[in-house]
């Protein structure tokens, strides 16, 4: 295995794709990324910009251990980000809440919550809130909300410039970036390495390859001998006009973006690969956002958008080596803002399979075959 | 010094509309827009960017949401869309908007 | 069921001609229209002025017929009425007085006109700079005349307000023009096919004999404009004409670049666009009928391509012939006789656009802008930090929006969509139409909230 002075194409410039670039520049690797077409189903420029903690892994140790670092190393993770481009990501990790109407609804999360907490420790806290007692917290909160969760550790970021800031570092560290690189076929290339052919017909051929298409990933890592499948889950959401006002709160599905549009949204739909705006569900995001804070009602919506979550069969990331073709991985997950920080550092320790690698044994993709045959 | 209105304006219509500017009364016409009464009023500034530089109202036609004033306590109203009403009371806007407070607030 | 055999959407020339069409035809109709009264902006408030400003001129007070055949049976009028949502189900989705409600029809003609091209430049979006047609709505709608203006741009629109403004004894103090004789003469070659047009020529060339007899100081073949504040609110507007600088302080400077079809609606609904080279525009796809590939869906008048009004009333009623004959209430036949004269009327008055369109073309400064001119007005983003995007990977509309936020303010994109596709056709990137989606205009929370109830008791 060639690990050193070799030469790694990256399959997907969106967060997940870019991250482990950034990571693999750091440690001196020569490092080509494939973007796609601006036309691409392209979560890093739908989503919610959450670095959210509370809730992830209840029902999976090793995803609530490794969300828990991610959240650990965002702090440093912004302070490169700005050091190596300029750009400030607006990381506010003051904690934050899930809102709940039914208290059927929230016994159960405060459930998934402890499950949370036996994994972590003394590495996780949570408080659950009652209605009234939320209500002298935050004045603005509305009657029909029968209480809270409430994670310290939650946070946020301004998605769409962790993903210019991820673009510069990786062109200001080196990194080849190639847009309309659309890869339609992957294969082992004689004298070792792969070779890639584009749509246009045209090849490029590299030492290593990861696979971080997002929804593009699913017929690539078949032809890379993976048998994991992606599938979309469409979220909608809606942003406010600008306010000078400052939400007194980050919920996982009302946040202020640091420009001043308050975000809404937390949908999931199997839609296939439509990514509309559907009338019921803009309605609804709207609804609930009234009855959480009723302030809000006159508040204008500028735009609303459906954007695609990159599901893995069972929702938690996959970090899988090829076993037919040495020195072709693939990297997927839906929490690509979330997990950043790890994509652009331990991961690099596990492509370049480093002595103090992590094991990421959990997330192999030979999870699925076991739960299929169970 | 404010600068004066860079229209004239018509002798050809009847009626008079009496409404308050920053809480300083302003008249318009009836029928004239929010927007048309500005303009007609003064040729200074009716808003601010959102980086906080001086606009007037633009396109006339509902497109470019340059002429966003307060109108009745409803910020970011579009005052090209608005028709002037006796009584109105006009706030030109300065920065982002805010939000209603609630009672609890005060 | 539905609430509606159609809904219109637009009250100016293709939309009332479309009305008055489909209700003799024995459609029951909806006609929305956002502004406060019927005419969209080539006839706005033609209805209420009467006689009162003769200025304005004959063509404009051709109008008033459209606004007078609205009051028949079938049509249900709604002023003040903002759409912000066309489903592909024929459900459209308005807002009036903060109330939003859905109405369902058979058919949707969406009828919603021009907007007038952006023309950034350093400056152009100071107080005391607004395009020329804004300019004129306020002198239709208000009675405002512009003082001491100075008209610059392209377009025979200019002239016409250059025309209006001496009838009404407020003179233009100067005329700017970017057009070139070069450019005159590129587009002469359109003429044999522009005779057909010779009449709207004459007015077009009356026009500028008025202008000149008036004695309006006249620029032609100027670029380089650039606007700036004088300490008494006035404009400085320099520009670059005959290889000389010049410099004009007035209140008000107004600018043109002619019009383009307002596409946000249509994109938004999902209708397949192109790219119209010859008017620098993006363009819904239309059959002769003005159908789209959207089912139920007609798009007629300017925004399906800039024809003018004469040409918006005849494509509005060839519409509604198609939407009656696909309602059963016109045989194909019977569609296909009505039609002809107002096709041969749509052609007459297309026969003249090949020629504007090749003598007045927008300048590449206006186009695809470099340096600090603001791009985005809405997010004050300049062409600078547009191409900064590009180098950094941004491939297409959509990435240089989400880099940049160019396009996320509460004008969604319309005044910046066609710059930012100059800049990227400009740096190489070939052109695609950037999406639309709803709420097409912005929506209250609350009133956006309140339909969830609506819908769950509907259905």
């Amino acid at each position: 295995m060639p690990a050193q002075a070799s030469d790694t194409t990256i399959i997907g410039g969106g967060v997940v794709g870019l991250c482990t670039a950034l990571g693999l520049l750091q440690a001196g690797r020569r490092v080509t990324v494939l973007d796609g077409a601006d036309g691409d189903l392209r979560a890093s420029q739908g989503n919610f910009g959450l670095v959210w903690l509370q809730g992830k892994g209840a029902g999976f140790a090793p995803y609530a251990e490794l969300t828990r670092d991610a959240v650990a190393a965002w702090p440093n993770f912004a302070a490169m980000l700005q050091d190596v481009t300029g750009t400030g990501l607006s990381l506010d990790q003051s904690g934050g809440f899930e809102f709940f109407t039914d208290p059927v609804e929230l016994a159960d999360f405060a459930a998934d919550l402890e499950r949370q907490q036996a994994y972590l420790g003394n590495r996780f806290s949570h408080e659950i809130i009652d209605g009234d007692k939320l209500r002298r917290m935050h004045p603005q909160i509305g009657p029909a909300v029968v209480g809270a969760t409430f994670c310290a550790h939650d946070g946020h970021v301004n998605p769409l410039r962790l993903l210019r800031a991820l673009r510069r570092a990786v062109l200001a560290l080196g990194g080849d970036l190639k847009t309309d690189a659309h890869v339609t076929a992957v294969a082992e290339a004689p004298g070792g390495g792969f070779d890639l052919t584009f749509r246009d017909g045209t090849r490029h051929g590299t030492d290593r390859v990861v696979l971080c298409a997002g929804l593009g990933t699913s017929s690539l890592a078949a032809q890379l001998g993976f048998s994991t499948r992606v599938y979309p889950q469409r979220g909608e959401l809606l942003i406010t006009e600008k306010l000078g006002y400052r939400l007194p709160f980050l919920s996982s599905t009302i946040r202020q973006v640091d420009e001043g549009g308050i975000q809404i949204g937390g949908t999931k739909a199997d839609a296939g690969p439509d990514d509309s705006e559907t009338l019921d569900v803009m309605a609804g995001l709207a609804r609930q956002a009234v009855s959480v804070m009723p302030a809000l009602a006159d508040v204008r919506v500028v735009r609303a958008w459906g954007a695609l979550r990159v599901m893995s069969p069972d929702g938690y990331p996959v970090y899988a080596r090829s076993a037919r073709h040495p020195g072709a991985y693939l990297v997927t997950c839906h929490s690509g803002v979330t997990l950043a920080p790890l994509h652009a550092s331990v991961l690099t320790d596990w492509l370049d399979e480093n002595s103090n690698a992590p094991d990421l044994e959990a997330f192999d993709e030979t999870r699925f075959a076991i739960s299929d045959a169970a | 010094m404010k600068p004066a209105s860079r229209f004239l304006t018509r002798p050809d219509q009847v009626g008079v509309v009496h409404m308050t500017l920053d809480g300083e009364a302003l008249t318009a016409r009836p029928g004239d827009t929010v927007a048309a009464a500005l303009l007609a009023h003064s040729g200074a500034a009716s808003r601010q960017s959102v980086n906080g530089s001086s606009r007037t109202a633009f396109c006339m036609m509902g497109v470019c949401f340059d002429c966003l004033i307060e109108v009745d306590g409803q910020p970011n109203t579009q005052g090209c869309m608005t028709l002037v009403r006796d009584g109105m009371a006009l706030r030109r806007q300065r920065g982002l908007r805010d939000i209603a407070r609630s009672d609890a607030d005060a | 069921m539905r609430d509606a055999d159609l809904i219109i959407i637009g009250a100016g020339p293709a939309g009332m001609a479309a009305a008055a069409t489909a209700a003799e035809g024995g459609a029951q109709l909806l006609l929305l229209d956002e502004q406060p009264r019927a005419g969209g902006q080539i006839y706005r408030d033609v209805g209420v002025n009467g006689d009162t400003r003769p200025f304005l001129g004959k063509d404009y007070a051709a109008g008033r017929p459209l606004v007078g055949a609205l009051d028949a049976p079938g049509i249900t009028a709604e002023f003040g009425a903002t759409v912000w949502r066309i489903e592909t189900g024929r459900r459209v989705v308005w807002s009036r007085d903060g109330i939003s409600q859905v109405t369902t029809a058979h058919h949707v003609l969406l009828a919603g006109g021009a907007q007038e091209r952006p023309v950034p430049f350093p400056g152009w979006t100071l107080p005391g700079v607004m395009p020329a047609g804004a300019a004129q709505i306020l002198m239709k709608s208000a009675g405002l005349l512009p003082r001491d203006a100075v008209l610059a741009g392209s377009g025979p629109l200019l002239y016409l307000i250059a025309a209006q403004l001496i009838d009404a004894g407020a003179p233009p103090r100067a005329l700017v023009e970017t057009q070139t004789a070069g450019m005159m003469l590129g587009a002469s070659r359109h003429l044999p096919r522009t005779l057909r047009a010779a009449p709207t020529l004459f007015k077009g060339l009356a026009l500028i004999r008025k202008i000149r007899a008036a004695g309006v100081a006249r620029h032609t073949g100027a670029s380089g404009f650039k606007a700036v504040a004088t300490e008494n609110g006035d404009i400085e507007f320099g520009f670059t004409a005959k290889g000389r600088a010049h410099r004009l302080v007035t209140p008000l400077l107004l600018t043109h670049q002619g019009v383009v079809p307002a596409t946000h609606m249509s994109r938004a609904a999902g209708v397949a666009h192109d790219w119209c080279e010859a008017q620098q525009s993006f363009r819904p796809k239309t059959d002769t009928w003005g159908g789209t590939d959207a089912p139920g869906l007609h798009i007629a008048g300017d925004g399906a391509g800039i024809g003018g009004a004469e040409a918006a009333q005849a494509a509005g009623r060839l519409a509604a012939l198609d939407i009656l004959h696909r309602l059963d209430l016109l045989g194909e036949e019977a569609r296909d006789q009505k039609a002809a004269a107002d096709r041969a009327a749509l052609d007459r008055a297309l026969a003249i656009r090949p020629f504007l369109d090749a003598a007045y073309p927008p300048p590449r400064e206006f186009l695809a802008p470099e340096g600090d001119t603001i791009v985005c007005r809405c997010e004050e983003i300049t062409a600078t930090d547009i191409r900064r995007s590009l180098d950094e990977g941004a491939n297409g509309p959509r990435q240089v929006k989400t880099a940049t936020r160019a396009g996320m303010g509460p004008c969604q994109g319309r005044m910046c969509d066609l710059t930012v596709r100059g800049i990227l056709a400009a740096c190489g990137t070939p052109p695609s139409t950037p999406r639309a989606r709803s709420p097409i205009k912005p929506v209250k929370l609350g009133e956006l909230a309140a339909l969830a109830s609506y819908q769950e008791t509907s259905t």
